[in-house]
């Protein structure tokens, strides 16, 4: 014992180790520093799990078009602890995209953003951008059917922008088509670049918290005054002060393992994502998805009225970075206090009511047409060989189940048509099959006379749900 | 904690001028060396992570079928390499593309890239469409916009019949 106090103190004394960690850890911070503050730690802890658990899994992955796929099937199926890693560094990532949207969300309405804390904010921002670039980054990694469709996406987006969207769009591809080259581009920006940025803007953002000190928390009627506000926290510090070590990281430190345990049980109960198909662009039979944190996203490109997407998709990035970028430049002084700033929670109860709306809609999807929907059951037609029955077989057979469903079976596209012949006449559903709608073809080149006539048929005997169909409307 | 500059204190019988003009010499010399030694690396790595942009890969004919396989009226997938495979490029290499016969000679090869946002469309033969699986759009047989999002037609490729093989020209993913 006495020979490793003396090691110690000879390491100690070489490297001013203790010195360093202990000015670290024993810097005073304000008093009541409560739990909404432990998002950040958390946010970093998530962070190192994906960086041990990529690490992890980087020595079994092969970054190579040919190879990725069976790769993740070996480290899924048949490497000890594979599929807990990977399940792992999945839920490492929705942690990560997840802690850090709360804590910019707690910044924000806290006011921390203002000063002297303003570069504290924007080295924040370019860690939010840089997470959400690992989270797309990574679904692509897993290299199957989804994650090149994703690609394609994600290139036909950023080929959207004015005057270099080509060019940014085979930067994307890493060519002029999803290919061998596109994974190796994805992998190393996925290993090297993104964290990299990471690590650096993590390295600032800490070293911006103990230069300018954690924020104290906000009270009502105590305004940021520029002028004044350094030497009042000195002040504060110096009359009120705790050290942060234990006083306040011990917080940081329960909800750290609480999230940390949270995600490998996660990880053994509910396991990784699952592969899709092999990544071949000639499968046809796609249905592209991105993860849960785009889903948002996905949902927003599918509601916007036609031909506004070209805008949405260059500019409302654009303006999202503009404004916090901008945010603490336009208002780094004055109330602190969400109880004071009913605007803050106007903007935040907005985003997040329409995050969380669109994500529900994009998880649901209605507006993909469902391919996997069987034939209407017999019952539902009203037997097999009449006009109604022949309809219905038209009704699947030329795709309108696709986006129409009757007694619960098709899509949802298009108005349920359950009921349609209460709404509509013979002669309204004819118009509609021929000339269409803004999200329906017209049908008048691809019908004949006795297929509408057996198809109009079919839709006025929609008058209410077939008792056959219920409770069992599905036709195996 | 970073020293802060050091005075520069001259010597009274020093030529003030001259003293200046060794440092700002040498802090230019070392400011110089170092940005010439971030070009000498850094030019090749932006040229080597730029390169999609510079090379183009080139077009290629490539045959997708004897003539005789596709019937008149018909739309069917056929597959295809795309123009420079990598040798590690695996199954991601192919491609697709819906071939539609419409005459004796006459072919037509739409992309299978939604122009909405580039899903894969799927053609739905006894409906005479093609419905894209993300966002909803469709398309008519001769690839016009039939409903739903997408701006523009179906791209296609240019197709030719060479001793009795139909051939696609490859062409990149049209983008925007």
């Amino acid at each position: 014992m006495k020979q490793l106090k003396t090691l110690w103190d000879y390491l100690d004394d070489r490297t001013g180790v203790s010195t360093l960690l202990g000015a670290l850890a024993w810097h005073l911070v304000p008093p009541n520093i409560g739990w909404p503050y432990v998002l950040g730690s958390a946010t970093l802890v998530a962070f190192i799990i994906q960086v041990v658990t990529g690490i992890a899994l980087a020595t079994a992955y092969v970054p190579s078009a040919a190879d990725a796929y069976q790769s993740l099937q070996f480290v899924t199926q048949q490497a000890l602890f594979g599929k807990v890693l990977r399940g792992i560094h999945f839920f490492g990532a929705s942690a990560m995209v997840l802690l850090i949207g709360l804590h910019v969300i707690r910044t924000f309405l806290m006011g921390t953003y203002k000063f002297p804390r303003e570069m504290n904010w924007l080295s924040g921002s370019v860690l939010l951008f840089a997470t959400l670039a690992m989270a797309f980054t990574g679904q692509l990694l897993r290299w199957d059917q989804n994650a090149i469709w994703s690609v394609v996406v994600a290139a036909e987006q950023v080929g959207r922008a004015p005057l270099i969207g080509d060019l940014l769009a085979r930067f994307t591809l890493a060519g002029d088509a999803v290919g061998g080259a596109t994974l190796s581009r994805f992998f190393a920006f996925h290993v090297f670049f993104i964290p990299a940025i990471i690590f650096t803007f993590v390295g600032i953002h800490l070293y911006l918290v103990l230069r300018n000190g954690i924020s104290e928390p906000p009270e009502s009627n105590r305004p940021v005054d520029p002028v004044t506000y350094r030497a009042w926290y000195q002040n504060l510090l110096k009359q009120r002060g705790v050290p942060f070590w234990p006083d306040v990281a011990w917080r940081d430190v329960i909800f750290g393992v609480g999230v940390l345990t949270s995600v490998v049980l996660l990880a053994w109960i509910v396991g990784p994502p699952p592969l899709d198909k092999p990544p071949d662009p000639s499968i046809i039979e796609a249905q592209p998805r991105p993860d849960w944190y785009f889903l948002w996203y996905f949902a927003l490109l599918a509601l916007l009225p036609h031909g506004t997407e070209q805008y949405v998709i260059v500019f409302a990035p654009l303006a999202f970075g503009a404004l916090l970028l901008l945010l603490p430049f336009i208002a780094n002084q004055g109330e602190r206090s969400p109880f004071r700033r009913p605007w803050a929670w106007v903007v935040v109860l907005i985003a997040v009511g329409v995050v969380g709306t669109l994500g529900i809609a994009g998880d649901q999807a209605p507006w993909s047409p469902d391919f996997s929907a069987p034939p209407l059951s017999a019952q539902t037609a009203h037997g097999n060989s009449n006009p109604v029955a022949e309809g219905a077989q038209l009704f699947h057979d030329k795709g309108c189940e696709l986006c129409h469903a009757v007694d619960g079976v098709g899509g949802h596209r298009g108005p349920d048509l359950t009921q349609v012949a209460k709404r509509l006449t013979p002669d309204e559903m004819t118009l509609v099959i021929y000339n269409g709608r803004l999200n329906m073809p017209s049908f008048a080149r691809n019908l004949t006379p006795d297929e509408l006539d057996a198809l109009i048929a079919f839709l006025r005997s929609r008058q209410s749900t077939s008792p056959a169909a219920q409770p069992d409307i599905v036709s195996k | 904690m970073l020293s802060p500059k050091p005075e520069i204190r001259m010597q009274p019988n020093m030529a003030t001028r001259r003293a200046i003009t060794r440092r700002q010499f040498l802090e230019w010399l070392s400011i110089l060396l170092s940005a010439w030694g971030a070009a000498i690396v850094g030019i090749p790595i932006i040229g080597f992570v730029l390169s999609p942009l510079i090379q183009k890969p080139p077009q290629l004919w490539r045959a997708v079928g004897a003539a005789d396989r596709f019937k008149v009226g018909e739309t069917v997938e056929v597959t295809f390499l795309d123009p420079s495979p990598l040798p590690w490029s695996g199954v991601s290499a192919k491609t697709a593309a819906w071939l539609r016969r419409e005459g004796e000679q006459e072919y037509i090869a739409f992309a299978v890239n939604c122009t909405h946002l580039g899903c894969p469309v799927r053609w739905l033969p006894n409906a005479d469409l093609f419905m894209c699986p993300c966002h909803g759009g469709v398309y008519y047989q001769d690839g016009s916009v039939a409903a739903g999002p997408p701006p523009r037609p179906l791209a296609q490729y240019d197709v030719r019949v060479e001793n009795g093989q139909v051939e696609i020209l490859t062409r990149p993913i049209t983008i925007g």
